[in-house]
């Protein structure tokens, strides 16, 4: 069966014809085009596909496309606004939370997750809501300094 | 008016050129090419261990509407494999499979769920054989050969003996004796296999895009495999979501995808899932070791004995390289003249093996500073005091003829016993009941690319290419695989140094044969050392150019102009030429200037022929590291919590802080994830743990502060001294952490990876025995 998906997308309505079994994912990378959204495993397993629904990050390979009707969604291709990268992604960038990037995408949306609901977190704070996220090649130190580091630049004004 | 002077741009923290793209979602990697009409690919793999075929039936799949084309092995019979003396793997299976997980068959179809329903339809019957999932199985005399070539299961032995080994081992002091042995392990980058390969049928020409670290290697595979020119294929590296050796060789996937496109005449995408990444494997081998080291009172070696026998899996891939590096690089680090070593790599019917991060030497230095640590306890000697009875002076050649001109291993002891207050607080951690606290420390080191390469062709073992035109950008063209280690990096680093310019007037192309010059790829972190040298020869040939310039426009010597990078003068009371001045002048010439660097390795650096193959483990640098790792052990529940790392790296020189942090921190948390939780366990060939759950690699929640001092030993072949930093710091965090959990529990784990379950086991034995400290 299919049904037609109304939605918030990155800030834009928009109305799509979708089966009914289709993922958040494919529907993002295949049918919209936003490659940005990553797939690292077989389901829940790597948190390389996390994106924000309702500004609660959540696995679009567990969610169907149709569970999101009249939602808002939001990709990695949202972060950066006028050309500007957000605090998050600059975080991400300067202080070396992203090597081969492949997981980043995941990581940015788990913390701008975090960053809108606690925008002053300890390191356990950061711990806990990238807790299902893995990253496999910075070890983690450099993740929880970006997190950090993007905090302070959203405390001084920047959109986290 | 401020002073002209050259930007630095080497030594400081620079984020990567490459990172915008990362984090805004703009980076292509290889499963994000979608373009409409491009078909889906997808494998049928053997069910069976071992087996000889009989039949493959694609005669259901076949008919199956929006199936495009099937390839089995009957459509190829060629092999291929990176090293020129072992390749033995069919890209499809014929006439045997040897694992499970094998390819045999492959579907191109409209859509991903017609592919998959295709494969479902696909029949193999094959007449079973024995089948054999343990090296010792496999050696068994009556064991049937997976290779006829290799009818014993061995795919390589290596013995030497150097020195007098009997005669040091009769007078040293103390002499022991360890067996160890270490799962197998998987990278298991983020980036699942993928591979779009595109056939131009009018123009008989291939375009393959993959998720390589190698993509020299893999345009010479799939014109061996394809029985095309080499100048009919072009092989495109995209973003790469890591590799860490896994995609250090070509892999069936890529050869599979250009086969099924040639067959149906058009593109087609194949991206493998996360079990299917796990299965086409390439990672460290299970090892078994066997250990003995002979000492004197003070603490100096003076015979080294090692037995190490590999489970490489179904072919041969990498292995023969493997087992010698396990015995080479027991020299380098340390002072030893008297060493026997026995390696056997054997192949079995499990997935392929290759070379992961720290290629060869991990499970061998875990073998090593694991026996050195108990071995100083009954000297009473302090672990560091043990090393530095034992340590090299360079410039030097080690007793295999390894070449050692830097040496920054005693500022890296000395840096991490300062940095984690090992003096005041070794030994009097609290062990109370609950959670027991412990220090142990560690050594290991690398090397910064193998001096010989895979394929010797003669040619310079690096070429980078510099092309400078009317707009004033420098644009630097290289092969270099970035794979997230930030190669790019690195190069735009060393030309704007060489240049004193500021790092936004150069650009780097990369990864694609059409456009940038070969290179040999991401391995045996041999990027910095070879490719950034040659770099350097690009840019400083470059500068030739524009001084030659300069002279003339402004009536000089070359020798008399002064390049400030901006600026070039004939003297500081001259006004001068912008850079873009200097580049107009220069053009005259020639038009657009393209200049050419390269780099070769010096033959001291190549080994010896004290025995076969004793040119693996020569390099022109080798890498140093000290850790030291501290933990608390749980008792009521087996959990060892590992609370911090200090880790010192000799990379020669830090070209950019910032990313030798990163690979440092990046490879002893890989290290970490192999000594406390990461095995690719099996039932009968079966891969149980082929998915993120059950191959359980570290959380964020589970992985420590990891502190980094950076050492700067200088080498003096280094592109401004620098050696590698990606690799040497993996292996000394295993034996550092149960030197560590010895110091807490006095319990000595010898098997990897020290689980919660293993130490519980062990904890439960020493109550029921009534104390003890023995080995589990």
């Amino acid at each position: 069966m299919a049904r037609l998906l109304e939605l918030t997308l990155n800030g834009r309505p928009r109305a799509d014809g979708v089966k009914d079994n289709l993922l958040l994912l494919d529907y993002l990378r295949e049918v919209v085009g936003l490659t940005g959204t990553k797939t690292g495993c077989d389901g829940g397993e790597c948190g390389a596909c996390t994106v924000l629904v309702d500004d609660v990050p959540r696995l679009s390979c567990l969610t169907l496309a149709a569970a999101v009707a009249g939602r808002r969604v939001e990709t990695v291709e949202s972060l950066a606004q006028d050309g500007r990268l957000s605090a998050v992604q600059r975080g991400f960038h300067e202080k070396l939370g992203a090597q081969c990037g492949y997981c980043t995408p995941g990581f940015l949306m788990a913390s701008t997750g975090l960053l809108r609901r606690n925008p002053h977190p300890s390191d356990d704070d950061i711990r806990e809501a990238l807790g299902s996220n893995i990253c496999r090649c910075t070890g983690y130190v450099k993740i929880i300094e970006a997190v950090q580091h993007a905090a302070t630049l959203a405390a001084d004004g920047l959109k986290p | 008016m401020n002073e002209i002077v050259p930007t630095r741009n080497i030594g400081d923290y620079v984020p990567m050129v490459d990172g915008p793209e990362k984090v805004s979602g703009r980076a292509k990697y290889t499963a994000d090419l979608i373009t409409p009409g491009m078909l889906a690919g997808h494998i049928f793999r053997s069910p069976y261990a071992h087996g000889e075929i009989v039949a493959v039936d694609v005669s259901e799949a076949a008919k199956l509407p929006g199936v495009k084309a099937i390839v089995t092995g009957a459509d190829c019979d060629r092999t291929f494999g990176v090293l020129p003396i072992a390749r033995s793997e069919h890209p499809l299976a014929r006439d045997k499979v040897r694992y499970r997980g094998e390819p045999v068959a492959a579907v191109a179809a409209v859509d991903d769920a017609t592919a998959r329903q295709a494969i479902s339809l696909i029949k193999l019957t094959v007449r079973d054989l024995p089948a054999y999932y343990t090296a010792k199985a496999a050696l068994a005399p009556e064991a049937v050969a997976l290779h006829a070539r290799k009818p014993r299961n061995i795919e390589r032995d290596v013995l030497f003996e150097l020195g007098s080994v009997e005669q040091a081992f009769a007078e040293a002091a103390l002499v022991r004796e360890g067996t160890y042995n270490c799962a197998e392990v998987c990278q298991n980058q983020m980036e699942m296999h993928a591979a779009v390969a595109d056939y131009d049928h009018g123009r008989d020409r291939m375009t393959v895009h993959a998720s390589t670290q190698v993509p020299y290697y893999v345009h010479l595979m799939l014109s061996q495999i394809l029985g095309m020119d080499m100048s009919r294929i072009r092989v495109v590296k995209p973003h790469v979501g890591g590799g860490f050796g896994c995609r250090t060789e070509t892999l069936n996937i890529e050869l599979i995808a250009a086969l099924l496109a040639r067959k149906v005449g058009g593109a087609v995408r194949m991206v493998v899932n996360r079990e299917e990444t796990f299965i086409t494997h390439r990672g460290r081998p299970e090892t078994d070791i066997r250990l003995k080291i002979g000492m004197r009172k003070d603490g100096r070696i003076t015979a080294v004995e090692c037995e190490c026998d590999q489970r490489g899996g179904a072919h041969s891939g990498y292995g023969v390289v493997t087992i010698l590096y396990s015995g080479s690089m027991l020299y380098a680090i340390y002072d030893l003249h008297n060493v026997k070593y026995v390696g056997r790599r054997v192949l079995t019917n499990t997935p392929p093996c290759g070379a992961f991060r720290g290629h060869g030497t991990v499970d061998v230095r875990f073998a090593f500073e694991s026996l050195l640590d108990e071995m100083a306890g009954e000297l009473k000697l302090d672990p560091f005091a043990l090393r530095r009875a034992n340590l090299l002076s360079a410039p030097t050649f080690t007793e295999n003829d390894m070449m050692v001109n830097s040496y920054g291993l005693p500022e890296c002891l000395d840096w991490v016993e300062r940095e984690s207050g090992w003096r005041a607080r070794k030994g009097k951690l609290p062990k109370g009941n609950g959670a027991r606290k412990g220090l142990g420390m560690a050594c290991s080191h690398y090397i910064s690319g193998a001096s010989k390469p895979v394929n010797w062709t003669g040619e310079p073992h690096a070429t980078v290419k510099i092309k400078l035109d009317f707009d004033g950008s420098v644009v630097v063209l290289s092969g270099a695989a970035e794979i997230g280690q930030g190669s790019s990096t690195i190069l735009v680093q060393t030309v704007a140094e060489v240049l004193g310019l500021d790092l936004s007037r150069v650009r780097v192309v990369t990864g694609d044969s059409e456009v940038v010059p070969k290179d040999n790829g991401s391995y045996s972190s041999r990027v910095t050392f070879m490719v950034g040298n040659a770099a350097i020869d690009a840019a400083q040939n470059l500068k030739s150019v524009l001084i030659a310039a300069a002279a003339r426009k402004l009536e000089a010597k070359p020798e008399e102009i002064e390049c400030l990078g901006e600026l070039y003068r004939a003297g500081a009371q001259d006004k001068g030429l912008t850079f873009n001045e200097v580049v107009t002048e220069a053009l005259k010439d020639t038009g657009t200037i393209t200049v050419t660097g390269n780099y070769s390795t010096i033959p001291e650096s190549h080994g010896g022929n004290k025995y076969r193959g004793a040119a693996i483990g020569g390099t022109m640098g080798y890498s140093y590291s000290a850790q030291v790792v501290e933990v608390s052990v749980d008792e009521e529940t087996g959990v060892v919590t590992v609370d911090k790392v200090w880790v010192a790296h000799d990379c020669g020189k830090a070209l950019n802080r910032l990313t030798v942090e990163g690979q440092v921190q990046g490879s002893v948390w890989m290290g970490m994830g192999q000594a406390m939780s990461e095995e690719a366990a099996y039932h009968d060939g079966l891969m149980l743990t082929a998915n993120m759950l059950d191959y359980r690699v570290p959380t964020i929640q589970d992985s420590p502060p990891i502190e980094v001092g950076i050492v700067e030993s200088i080498d003096p072949h280094g592109p401004f001294g620098a050696k590698e930093a990606g690799e040497g710091s993996l292996a000394a965090f295993l034996p550092a952490l149960t030197n560590a959990i010895a110091d807490a529990t006095g319990m000595r784990f010898n098997d990897l990876p020290v689980t919660p379950d293993r130490v519980f086991g062990a904890i439960e034995k020493r109550r029921r025995t009534k104390g003890g400290n023995g080995h589990t």
